[in-house]
């Protein structure tokens, strides 16, 4: 292992980092918001929009992140619209996520027996107080393991941001390697570097179970 | 004369075309207490689900007063805010706790501040005794503690009228008396409720009047010592003869009669 190259890489690397976290971060906190809408309108059982979510979930779970991306990056300035590489990122992890965090929720959703919404109507909550204090807080820590996982498989797709010439750690390995060919210290610090990135997130996941043991039914 | 705080007008009730409740009518007045039973499936639970529009109905007219209950009604949060209900299963929110549980709705929905609510909760507790839980989960509470809470959640609304469904069904037979001292001491109160309940000494103390469903009907009404003692139909002499052991005596004095006898 050559350090004195390593160490020449690493300012590189941290500015991938930074970029790779950046672009993971908006695009789950998107798909958050898709998710999110996407599994009320399933819950609440919303006539066409329902079957929208449902086609939308579809075609997001059954198509690779890669050919999402293509079709964002080089489909859309087809038909006249020209995005960035960073917003195509950001919007391509949003389409892909969306689907697997509305699957996280509704899960959570339906674990919440019916008579709960009927306890909280019954003290004159109207449907979205409801569905905002009593139901949503009880999916969510029921979601929890699942949307944890979901954060972690979202930030570590963000490796295929490289092919839209993002200059995230993938792409930074890759373009090193090509140019000094020391593949052993470049893939060395990418394993690094989505270590730093991830270990964090797996520790706040296994944390966030603990801290929501009290709100899961049953009580 | 105390005036009619509820109305209930020829209530029909179907899922499909099975009839749960048949043109059921009564009045509860201001102040009474109104305890509904009858055998399992009858309808009663039904009936108190229709008064709050959690079912809808498919006949008749409900009233609170001057304003019409009605599933789908544009008022009708502000009408459940009137109409208090406890659950057999105490549905307390789990992620929240009991002080919680309690001043969550007065704060959403009736805009009340946090401190007048908070302190009207505890008076409460304290009631009920259950001050020192206050900041308890509900997985912490036993089944009588939870349906204590649940009761002063429902209380801290102020609602005109309470309904209580099996609230005890699902209890401990120690537990269940604690929740009926409760319910005793809101009566006394002059609270309006309708109780539907199968624990029959407590029918005969707590109700000013006893309604007995059968099949989806109102079968016989009227004060408690008049139905308990002398049930004018013979439907609802035999339901209250499934609570009493006298048959059971007589059989095991004639048994051993007979063997006595033959020794």
């Amino acid at each position: 292992m050559n350090w004195t190259a390593i160490a020449d890489y690493l300012p590189l690397y941290e500015k991938a980092a930074v970029l790779t976290v950046k672009l993971g971060v908006l695009g789950i906190f998107f798909a958050i918001i898709i998710g999110l809408i996407c599994a009320v309108i399933q819950y609440y059982h919303i006539p066409v929009l329902k079957t929208i979510a449902g086609f939308y979930i579809e075609l997001s779970r059954n198509t690779p992140l890669l050919i999402q991306l293509f079709f964002i990056y080089y489909g859309l300035p087809k038909v006249g619209i020209s995005i960035s590489p960073s917003v195509c990122g950001v919007s391509g992890l949003a389409f892909l996520g969306g689907s697997y965090m509305a699957e996280a929720f509704r899960s959570g959703l339906e674990a919440i027996e019916p008579i709960q919404t009927e306890s909280a109507y019954s003290l004159g909550m109207s449907r979205i107080q409801t569905m905002r204090y009593v139901i949503l807080p009880q999916a969510f820590s029921i979601s929890v393991p699942a949307f944890m996982a979901n954060v972690i498989f979202l930030l570590k797709e963000t490796s295929v941001f490289s092919a839209v010439s993002l200059m995230d750690l993938m792409f930074t390995a890759k373009d090193l390697i090509g140019l000094y060919y020391k593949t052993t210290e470049c893939l060395f610090l990418l394993v690094v570097f989505y270590l730093i990135i991830l270990l964090p997130v797996s520790l706040l996941g296994s944390l966030l179970e603990r801290r929501l043991k009290y709100a899961k039914p049953g009580a | 004369m105390a005036e009619n705080l509820l109305k209930i007008e020829h209530l029909v009730k179907k899922y499909e075309d099975n009839t749960i409740l048949n043109d059921i009518s009564f009045n509860v007045k201001q102040g009474e207490v109104i305890v509904i039973v009858g055998p399992s499936g009858c309808g009663k639970s039904t009936l108190l689900r229709c008064i709050n529009a959690l079912e809808p109905i498919q006949g008749g007219h409900i009233y609170l007063k001057d304003d019409e209950v009605k599933a789908g009604g544009a008022n009708l949060a502000k009408l459940r805010q009137r109409i208090g209900m406890v659950f057999q299963s105490y549905e307390l929110f789990p992620h929240l706790t009991v002080i919680e549980n309690i001043t969550l709705a007065p704060m959403k929905v009736q805009k009340r501040a946090r401190e007048e609510v908070e302190k009207e909760a505890e008076a409460l507790l304290k009631r009920v005794g259950l001050l020192e839980k206050k900041n308890y989960y509900p997985r912490e509470l036993s089944g009588g503690q939870k349906q204590r809470v649940a009761i002063v959640r429902a209380l801290c609304m102020h609602p005109e009228i309470l309904l209580f469904d099996e609230v005890t069904a699902a209890l401990d037979p120690e537990m269940v008396r604690e929740v009926l001292d409760v319910i005793v001491d809101l009566a006394a109160e002059g609270k309006t409720m309708m109780i539907v309940t199968h624990e029959m000494q407590f029918a005969k103390a707590i109700a000013d009047r006893v309604i007995f469903i059968d099949s989806g009907s109102i079968v016989e009404e009227g004060a408690p010592e008049a139905f308990f003692e002398s049930p004018k139909t013979e439907r609802a002499k035999k339901f209250l003869q499934t609570f009493t052991f006298e048959d059971v005596s007589k059989r095991r004095a004639a048994a051993s009669d007979s063997i006595s006898a033959s020794e």
